[in-house]
Parts: C-alpha cells; structure tokens; sequence
C-alpha cells in the first residue's frame, strides 16, 4: 500500500527520474563487472567510484533542496550532516578493520593506540554492529537537527540568521573534529578501511554494490521527497516559504512543518554521507568546512531550486565540472565556480531546469513566488 | 641564572660603573688571593673564593665567572693563574690581575682549576654579593634575585650590608626578600623563619613561589606560615594572570570589532550579506604588502611610515572593489538576501584565486616598523607595540565612522536610505549612489583591517576566510544595524574567548563561545541591542 502511494505520488518526470536511477543500479555494475575491459560499454572502476559518488552528492543535494526549494530555509550547514552520517559509518568501518590495524590492536583503532589511549571511549561501543552504525547513520544526524530546529523554529529564527547560524554549527563541528581528544581521529579522520559487512571494501564486487546502493537509495529519497512535496503538507511548506506569517495566522503550526521536512532533510544528507564515507575511503574534518556546504547549495541552484530534478542535475554537472577542471586546468576551477554563484544567481533564478522547461513551453514560469518567499524572510531594504 | 651573573657583570665592566665599596686592592695584594684558587682542593678553593669576594675588588666577579666557565687554568712549572683561551692546539693565557698577554703555552704545561657544585654555588653567592654593591638599581636587583634563588646562608652578611645602604624601596623589597630565602635555607630559629616567609609573601613574585613550594609540606608553624604566604601569592598571581588575559581579549576585541565594523555597515545598515567581506580585508591586506615593497624598493627611508601611507591606498582599493561589486551584482539582488550570500560567495572565490594567481599562493611578509615593535611591561601584563596600536586604530576607525554616520551628508543620507528608501528617493536623494557610496565605505573600513591584520596574521589569499565567520558573528551578536552594539559585541567575544582560553584551551573555548551564540540568538533573535520598530520587519 506504502509503496502503491508512493509510486503514484510521482509525476512523469519523476517516474522518469527514479526509473533510470534503478536502470544505472542495474548497467553500470553490470558494465563493470561483465562487459570485458576492450569492449566500448566497459566502465572502469574509476568511473564506477566517481559516479557512486557524484549520486550521493546528488542526495545531498536532494535534500538541500527540499529545506530550500520548498521551505525556504537556506542551509548553510547541511554539509554537517552529510558529515556525521559519514563519521557514524567511518566508525564502523573502522571497527571492522579489527586486528589487521598498524598496531594490530583487536579492539582499538589504529589512532587511539597512537594517542596512547587504553579503552575505547563510550561513543564507539556499538558501532561493531552493522544495524546498530547504520541506526546512528541516521539518528545522529537526525536528532542533531531535531534539537537545532525545534530551538531555531520556536524562537523564529528565519532568513539570514538562520543561514549563519547553521553555518556557525558546522563551524563549530569543524573545530570540534579537528581536536585529537574527541576521538574522532582529529585530523587525519578515519580511513584505512578494509571491510564492508564482510566484502573487501576496495573488491569491484563491493564497488559495483556501493554504486548500486547509492542509485537506489536516491531514487528512494527522491520518491520520498516526492511524496512530502505533492502531498497535503508539501503544499503548507510552499505556503510557508512564500508567506509565513500568513501561514501561521491562517492556524497553521509553522514550525511544527519546518521542524518535520528540517529533520527528514539531515537524516537523507546523513545517508548521502554514510554512502560517500565507503566510496571515497576517508572521512575528515574537512567535510565540516562551511565552504563544503555552501558548494552544496550552489548544486541545487545551478539545477534549479523548487524542483525534485534540479539538484540532481546540478550536483552532478557541478562536480563533473569540478573533477574535469581540476584535471586540466586546476587554477581556472574557483574561477569557474565563483562564475557560476555569480551567473546563476543575477541571470538564472530557476537553474537548468528553469532553462529547459522555458526551452519547451517558450515562456518563462513565473519565478515570483520565490522572490516573494525571501522578501519575506528579509531586511527592511 | 648564568645570564643574570652575566648582566651584572657585563653592567660593571662595559659602562664602567665602579661599585659603590669597591677600591681596587693592590695588584700585589690581589695576585696571590687568585693564584690560591689554582693551589689545589675544593675546601682551598672555596676558602680563597670567600677571601677574593672579601676584597670587594671590581676584577673579582670577571675573575670567578671565568673560574665558573672553566677558563681559569694554572701554569704547571710556577703554579701561577691564568685566563686560558683556545688558540688552535695551544692556550693565549692572560693574566687575570693586570690583563697583560702572558703568550701561548701548549696544553700539556696547563692544568684546569676544577670545579665542582659547591665551588659554582661559592661562585654564584660572591658574585651575587660583589654585584649587590653595584651603583646601577637594576644590577643590583638582579643580584639579589640570583641570591634568592642560590638560597645561600653565607650571602646573609653581604645582603645584610646592601641592605643597609639600599635606597631604592623596590630593589631593598628585593634584597630582604633574598636574605629571607637564605634565612630559611639555614638552620636559624623557627620564629626567624616564619618572619622570613611574610618577608618572601610581601616580595610575591613567580621565584618567590616557586621557592615556598619547596617549604609548603614542612611541619609545624614553618609549614602553615609557607602554605599560607603561597595561598597569598597565589590569588595575587591569579589577579595579574586574568589581568594579563584581560588585555589579550581587549586585543582580540579590536580585530574582530576592525573585521566586523565593515560588515556592519554593509550587513546591519544596508541588510546586504557580503560574504565577500573577508576578501576586502584581504585585498587591504595585500595592498599594504604592495605599497611597502614599493617603498622597500624606491625610498627604504620611509619604511617606518609605510604603514601610514599603506592606509589610504588600502582604504581605496577595497572601496573600489567594494563599488564595483556593488554596481555590477548586488544591486540586483536587493531585498533578496540568500541570493546576495550566494553572489558574493561567488565573488569571494574569484578574488581569492585572482591573489592566488597574481601574488601565489604562499604567505606574504609584511614588516613592522620600527615604532610597532617591541613590548613594554604593566606590572607583570607584557604589552606589545603592535597591539596596543591595534587597540587604538580600532577605536579611531569606529569613532571616525560613528562620526561619518552622524555628522556629514552622506551619513544623513545613508540613514535615510536605511530607514525609508522610497520617501528618501522622494525627497531626492539619488539612492543608487548612496547605495554604492554605503558599500564602498563598509568595504573601505575593511581594507583599512587589512592593513592592521597584515601586521598579527600570515597574508595569503585565505586570510579572509579566517575572519568573515567571527565577523557575522559580531554583527548578529551584537544587534544588526547597531554600530554600538558592534562595539559592545566584539569586545565582548574578544575577552569572553580569551577568558576561557586557560581553562577550556584554544579550540574548545572557540566552540563553546560559538555554541553560546547560537543559543544566545535563539532567545533574542535580533542580538543584543535590536533596533525596535517597523523598519525591522519590513
């Protein structure tokens, strides 16, 4: 019945999107895995890992877009979601290394040994399980922005604030990781990894199975995220970017909504990162750093904020771009994407998609709706 | 200690300074006293010490600091005294009385006077009492530190006369505070002792306590005495430490309140999030380190005003940019603020590449002048040049824009713009002006950090990045469109940082401060001293 709902609560577009979502789970693992390396359909295992990990950007970017997009609510901070998914899973990753760490302790990991500590610190029990990491995958990053947003949204914290106020989180996260004795790896993070609930972690077996899940798990969340913003209560948070205090005195509990699609957005970036974190091979503070979300924000908008397509086409264009320019032309890149805030802000208020659907139906959907939400949220200028 | 013994030494030779008992003895007189240094034997030794610091002659103190070093060596064939000096495989020997050359002589016809750890603590405690006589204050005063630090019994009479010929009250405090230490070292009466201890608590510096440390566990009224006089300097110490930290936060307040006065014109007066802001104080930074390598280059005289000359230069490069961007990206985005964020982040990022690109990407040396360096002590607060400058540019800046703000044209016409920008229109005020003229003095004022954060921080593209979180912070912390609130804001940040610095170190205190403000603007949204009205919600 939930997954009937589901699927029909998809448009054209959507069932478009979620169907070449599966469709890649299925033949970009299968180009990897079965098609000899000579044949012109193979997919190295680079560009397997690549892919994997411009999907779990792209769900970042998802859910981004579903505070942004139809709440109104600028992150600033989401990367620090992102992030805590990925330490969750990095710590499991870490205790599944077991003995076979530099200093071959069972228990402890290799950088404890170092800082010379003797037992594991209170926080790391557990993360041995399988289901237990992959609970806190989303409770941490959950429970973080539950606690944030019911402070922020009662006391109304809106607009600007709100933005430096969630950078100031991932600031502060970022200072915090960076300390050695809060036995998070300071530095270095966690990495080394060797298994994944029992499969080498670096086997294109397990690759092609990551890839997979991280295809599977956004066309999850995008039918999800789907679900929220056609249903009754995705109505409300349009309502709500557009006019909140019109919306509070229609009887509406705003922060009641804001609370909801607030934490549903931390738990899906938690997810994004606890995919990226096996992929990549490393989680460090460095995924905190402000500027790590505000690229993120910048995916949504080259896309086309508002709509459930545009932050995947952004996050992945974007950092196409980015791999590609870093390869060839590495100073050109901050150029490049400075350009792109700047262009896409002064010229395209609906991204890509904004560009396309003006292509199709030759006249501009009115963007007023957004101008208004954030005139709204705003100064007296 | 050594150093110390080296001051005083170096006092009395090099300006000449006679010592104030000091007669020169005969030389016929001395040369025996200082050939029974090499006759053999510690006890000899330490007996001839006693009797060479007698004398009270000037060469003395050279003679056993040489004798401390190990350069005092004594001629096999007539036992006669010398200093020896390394001169290839053989010795240049001087004769320590007179100071004639006494030729080379191979190492084999020379023998080392020894010295062990008593005969450096005779030498010490004579050296220290020859020195105690010294007519310079500051000698003296470190005599009788090295004094109370050797803690000997046998300087009891030398102190006993300085003392007694002490004029300066802070040089005598000194004095009777070492012939405490030494008291209490020896086997005198437990109620002498105890006397001693309020004597080392009146003086109560660090040595001080260090020194009672070692008498807090004795027994009896000794012990209680010991542990009480430390207690007390202690909580005295205490006092100049948050004294000390104090200062720290007002200088850390000055730079975050020069990084975020800017930020309060363009974010609190005009409501534009420049997140390119730090990137202005960059480019002032950056334009300071050009003007001084011009100056370097082509008039190295002025390179004391360089910093003078850097303020307008820098003022007007970040201004200009400041108006560019303004004209050419922000002024569509008014009254779209997230918009604006993201603009200006864009910019920032180009500006940083485009330093990177022209400059490259390592640090940049900006020197000080002559008049910036340097530090000064306040009690036992250690002040530098640098900052106390900082502290003062911040204010001049701040109270120069308060008066820009209230007392010119563009400032009436920057508020009302602020207040009403339709009625200001309409009463003619050329707005689009106003507006890029208000950008380009928030921005100005920070290229004008720039140049005083060139002169504390590493100047590279990123300098910007460090200073535009804790700047937001200010501002929102302190009330947005509040100058005053600004003010009250970071120097409040600044000593609230620095104040749990000691106890939470560096990088906890930051987060919990952090953490604080985020919490802080949950309860009042609008920051500290929030502006009340219409306005506001508009």
């Amino acid at each position: 019945m939930i997954t009937s709902f589901l699927i029909n609560s998809l448009d054209r577009r959507g069932r478009f999107v979620v169907g070449l979502l599966v469709l890649l789970a299925l033949l970009v693992p299968a180009g990897n895995l079965l098609v000899p390396e000579a044949n012109a359909f193979h997919v190295s295992t680079y560009q397997l890992t690549l892919c994997g990990k411009y999907l779990t950007y792209a769900l970042l970017a998802l859910s981004v877009d579903l505070v942004w997009g139809y709440c109104g609510i600028l992150s600033l901070g989401h990367g620090a979601f992102f992030a805590l998914g990925g330490y969750a899973m990095g710590m499991y990753l870490m205790r599944q290394i077991g003995a076979r760490g530099v200093y071959a302790d069972p228990v402890l990991p290799d950088f404890m040994v170092f800082l010379n500590w003797k037992e594991l610190p209170w926080f790391w029990h557990g993360f041995d399980m399988a289901w237990y990491a992959f609970l806190m995958v989303m409770l941490v990053p959950g429970v973080l922005a539950f606690l944030f947003g019911w402070l922020s949204f009662r006391s109304r914290v809106t607009g600007v604030y709100l933005s430096i106020i969630t950078q100031a989180l991932t600031y502060a996260l970022l200072l915090a990781f960076f300390r050695n004795d809060m036995g998070f790896g300071g530095n270095n993070g966690l990495t080394d990894f060797k298994d994944i609930l029992g499969f080498p972690i670096q086997a294109p077996g397990t690759r092609a199975a990551l890839f997979a899940a991280s295809a599977l798990m956004l066309a999850l969340g995008f039918v999800v995220a789907s679900a929220v913003v056609r249903s009754k209560l995705g109505k409300v948070l349009v309502a709500i970017r557009d006019a909140e205090s019109r919306t509070r005195f229609i009887g509406y509990r705003v922060e009641h909504y804001k609370l909801f699609v607030w934490t549903l957005s931390a738990v899906m970036a938690g997810i994004a990162g606890a995919l990226y974190v096996p992929q990549v091979g490393i989680i460090n503070p460095s995924e905190f750093d402000p500027a790590a979300s505000i690229e993120a924000v910048i995916w949504v908008a080259v896309g086309g904020r508002g709509t459930l397509i545009g932050p995947l086409i952004g996050a992945v264009a974007v950092n196409f771009g980015k791999t590609w320019f870093t390869g060839v032309l590495p100073e050109v890149w901050l150029y490049a994407l400075g350009a792109l805030f700047v262009v896409v802000t002064l010229f395209l208020p609906r991204g890509l998609v904004g560009l396309w659907d003006r292509a199709v139906t030759g006249r501009a959907k009115p963007v007023k709706d957004v101008d208004g939400s954030e005139r709204q949220a705003g100064e007296a200028a | 200690m050594s150093f110390l013994r080296l001051l005083a030494i170096w006092a009395i030779l090099i300006l000449g300074l006679q010592p104030a008992l000091a007669d020169r003895i005969a030389d016929a007189d001395l040369a025996p006293r200082v050939a029974a240094l090499g006759s053999g034997g510690f006890d000899a030794a330490e007996q001839a010490i006693a009797d060479l610091a007698g004398t009270g002659d000037d060469r003395v103190p050279t003679i056993l600091d040489r004798l401390g070093e190990g350069e005092l060596m004594v001629r096999k064939t007539d036992g006669a005294v010398f200093f020896a000096e390394k001169a290839g495989k053989d010795f240049r020997l001087t004769d320590p009385v007179t100071g004639a050359d006494a030729g080379l002589a191979p190492k084999a016809t020379l023998e080392k006077v020894k010295v062990n750890n008593r005969i450096r603590r005779a030498i010490a405690s004579a050296v220290g009492a020859l020195t105690l006589m010294s007519s310079d204050p500051v000698v003296r005063r470190s005599a009788a530190e090295a004094v109370m630090k050797s803690a000997d019994a046998a300087a009891i009479p030398a102190l006993d006369k300085a003392i007694a010929a002490e004029t300066v009250a802070d040089v005598r405090a000194a004095m009777m505070a070492a012939r405490a230490t030494a008291l209490l070292a020896s086997d005198a009466p437990e109620a002498d002792k105890v006397a001693s201890i309020a004597a080392i608590a009146d003086f109560g510096s660090r040595d001080a306590l260090g020194f009672l440390s070692g008498y807090t566990t004795a027994d009896g009224a000794v012990g209680e005495a010991a542990r009480k006089a430390a207690a007390a300097i202690e909580s005295r110490l205490m006092l100049w430490d948050i004294g000390q930290n104090l200062w720290y936060g007002l200088s850390l307040g000055s730079v975050l309140l020069l990084a975020a006065i800017g930020l309060a014109i363009t974010f609190g007066v005009m409501g534009v999030i420049n997140m390119a802001h730090g990137e202005m104080v960059m480019l002032g930074a950056y334009a300071t380190f050009t003007v001084q390598e011009a100056i370097r280059t082509f008039w190295p005289d002025l390179f004391d005003y360089s910093l003078l000359i850097a303020l307008p230069a820098a003022f007007l490069t970040a201004a200009l940019a400041g108006i560019l961007i303004e004209r050419s990206i922000i002024r569509w985005l008014y009254g779209r603020p997230l918009e604006t964020l993201l603009a200006t982040w864009g910019v920032s990022l180009i500006l940083q590449q485009a330093v990177r690109s022209l400059y490259g990407a390592n640090n940049r040396e900006v020197g000080n002048p002559s008049w910036m360096s340097g530090s000064f002590a306040l009690g036992d607060i250690q002040v530098t040049w640098t900052r106390l400058w900082i502290i003062l540019f911040a204010l001049a800046v701040f109270l120069t824009l308060i008066a820009v703000l209230k007392r010119t044209r563009l400032g009436l016409e920057m508020r009302a713009v602020t207040q009403n920008r339709q009625m200001a229109a309409a009463v003619g005020i050329r707005t689009p002006l106003v507006d890029a003229l208000t950008f380009g003095l928030g921005s100005g004022i920070a290229g004008l950090a720039g140049v005083a954060l060139s002169q504390i921080d590493n100047v590279s593209p990123n300098l910007g990045r460090g200073y535009i979180i804790d700047s937001f912070m200010v501002v929102v912390f302190g009330g947005v469109g509040n100058l005053w609130g600004t003010l009250v804001g970071a120097l409040t940040l600044g000593v609230a940082n620095k104040l749990l610095e000691p106890y939470a170190g560096a990088v906890l205190g930051k987060i919990i401060l952090l953490v604080a403000i985020i919490l802080f603007i949950q309860k009042r949204p609008r920051g500290l001293f929030a502006l009340k009205g219409r306005a506001v919600e508009a």
